[in-house]
């Protein structure tokens, strides 16, 4: 597929990439998936999306090609890809911050390198394709074990382990509320993730039923639909005898709903770095030396967060790109353990020549769509 | 509920349900309880073992000046070569690398870039034999075929107080495209 402006995409035949570096590897996509975040390009949110990328981070294949230096990996080998790009030697990822890696994105050093989000992020084309460039084919991929379904690897490239990660940036101890703002992917595995740390007790708030009907069934967590509620703020405080949650996720991002100026300022107008109306309610409800943990994805521009009311109430905020791979060994375990089911999320497979109405339709929220997953080379 | 509400008081209002309870209601309950089984814990981990056998990646050749921010101290030696910068948003993409990241008219000339980039390729599409189709490209076709109607009607969604505007905002500026055109046409027409 390519980008050709806000809201359109379209697919295209291009030229396999090509070996560009001693370290890559090409691989043939087999399966790969929207991500929640790749609507912020789709809806034109991120600076530098130009057209004709290829979007695309979450992805599995066999590897096609490889480059001369690569010793981990041969013709044939069915990989999964974390959506980092990283080269595993730079400050940064010497000690395990491989999302932060300083060797591959040149247009900027906020952001390491993804695939198929932008020049932001590094100007690499993406997996929504039948093949993708993968660089440093001996630090990111991963074989994939003979005994995993490839729909739980290819959500184990971001979905999960990201959710699985906003969990950890919690700090969540034996007992804990926990607030998850968000029922998609990211928000799911998170609170899922947080009964793993021992949670007392997991709130997911969305205003899409279908969705937090997910939250109840597969993350075991009470819901609350916060278009039933006045102020959800207070709705929180009063749910927590007052106190507000021991830890709040941000697993929404940039097009937060329940904020019309917000949303319109932030999605539609471009003027902000994203919606933060989930991130201000995740600081108004948490408690008073809580956490905050934001692995929903924003913009690089400036956004009208509560900052002061952070301050005050004296919170802890962490937030990170998940460094994907670290989080693989303890998620392999996981699943095969019976804990954690990742394709159980998955709702729809579409073709890669549908992929348009796949946007739109992921995009709208429409057909109870959480998870789309595209599938290369099937009409 | 405690009669006096919990942040009142010292203690944490009851009522929750024991570790036991949660261990049989939940599968994995606990199993990370404690923080060294949590991966990213310390988010720090010097001398981690990532696979790399290089203390600086071999570069990868440059084939055109690539853009790179102002930050960087040199050119990262692995980067992406997708879509090079080309055409009237090349050139502001070009200028906006001149500031950098943290300054705001860096992110805004990208983000103006990007709607001049999607004009021109607009253009350029109708000199080719693949003119974008903004029906085909928006997959709007899913409203019908993936139920847009039920999935709004009586769901008591949020996000529909804004959608209307994406029609607007897809289709308002090709209508006023289409509008110009015409205009054109018939001052051209009007001329002759």
């Amino acid at each position: 597929m390519v980008y050709r402006g806000p809201y359109k995409v379209r697919v295209e035949e291009k030229d396999i990439p090509k070996i560009e570096h001693p370290n890559d590897a090409i691989v043939r996509v087999s399966t790969g998936a929207i991500c929640g975040s790749d609507l912020h390009l789709y809806h034109g949110m991120m600076p530098d999306t130009r057209v004709g990328m290829t979007f695309g981070h979450e992805f599995v294949g066999r590897v096609h090609e490889v480059g001369p230096s690569v010793q981990n990996l041969a013709v044939g080998d069915r990989v999964m890809v974390p959506f980092n790009v990283y080269c595993g030697s730079c400050y940064f990822c010497s000690r395990g911050l491989y999302s932060n890696c300083h060797n591959v994105n040149p247009n900027a050093t906020a952001v390491g390198g993804i695939y198929g989000y932008s020049h932001t992020c590094g100007g690499y084309d993406g997996g929504q394709a039948q093949f993708v460039r993968v660089p440093f084919a001996d630090v990111g991929p991963s074989k994939i074990p003979d005994w995993m379904d490839e729909e739980d690897a290819v959500l184990l490239t971001d979905a999960l382990p990201t959710g699985y990660f906003g969990a950890q940036l919690g700090d969540i101890m034996e007992g804990d509320t926990v607030v998850v703002f968000g029922a998609g992917p990211v928000g799911l595995f998170a609170a899922k993730s947080s009964w793993l740390m021992g949670a007392g007790r997991v709130i997911v708030v969305d205003h899409l039923e279908y969705r937090l009907e997910k939250a109840r069934t597969f993350a075991h967590a009470e819901t609350y639909n916060f278009g039933e509620y006045d102020d959800i703020v207070v709705h929180l405080k009063k749910a927590t005898d007052y106190l507000g949650a021991d830890v709040v996720i941000d697993a929404v991002g940039a097009e937060a709903d329940g904020n019309f100026l917000q949303h319109v300022t932030g999605t539609k107008l471009k003027l902000q770095g994203g919606s933060p109306v989930a991130l201000n309610w995740a600081i108004d409800s948490v408690r008073k030396g809580g956490t905050v943990s934001v692995v929903g994805a924003y913009g690089p521009i400036f956004s009208a967060v509560k900052f002061g009311d952070a301050v005050n109430k004296g919170l802890t905020l962490r937030m990170n790109q998940c460094p994907v791979k670290r989080q693989w060994p303890r998620l392999f375990e996981h699943i095969r353990n019976g804990y954690l089911k990742p394709s159980d999320i998955v709702t729809h497979r579409v073709p890669l020549e549908h992929i348009a109405e796949g946007y739109h339709m992921f995009s709208a929220k429409l057909d109870n769509c959480i998870k789309p997953l595209i599938v290369a080379g099937v009409s | 509920m405690s009669e006096t509400a919990t942040p009142y008081t010292a203690g944490k209002s009851s009522g929750r349900e024991s570790a036991e309870a949660l261990r049989a209601r939940i599968p994995g309950w606990g199993v990370d309880l404690d923080p060294a089984d949590r991966p990213s814990f310390p988010r720090e981990q010097p001398g981690i073992e990532t696979g790399a056998h290089w203390d600086f990646p071999e570069r990868q050749p440059e084939n055109w000046p690539r853009e790179k921010s102002i930050e960087h101290a040199m050119l990262p030696p692995v980067f992406g070569t997708s879509t090079p910068p080309a055409g009237v948003s090349g050139a502001i993409r070009k200028y906006a690398y001149k500031y950098s990241e943290g300054r705001a008219a860096h992110w805004l000339l990208l983000i103006a870039a990007d709607r001049v980039d999607a004009w021109e390729n607009h253009l350029k599409s109708f000199a080719s034999f693949r003119p974008d189709n903004p029906v085909t490209q928006t997959g709007v076709l899913s409203e019908f075929s993936r139920g847009g109607i039920r999935s709004r009607a009586g769901k008591r969604r949020v996000d529909t107080n804004h959608q209307w505007l994406d029609p607007i905002m897809i289709g308002g500026p090709w209508v006023l495209a289409g509008l110009g055109a015409a205009a054109v046409v018939r001052a051209l027409a009007r001329r002759r």
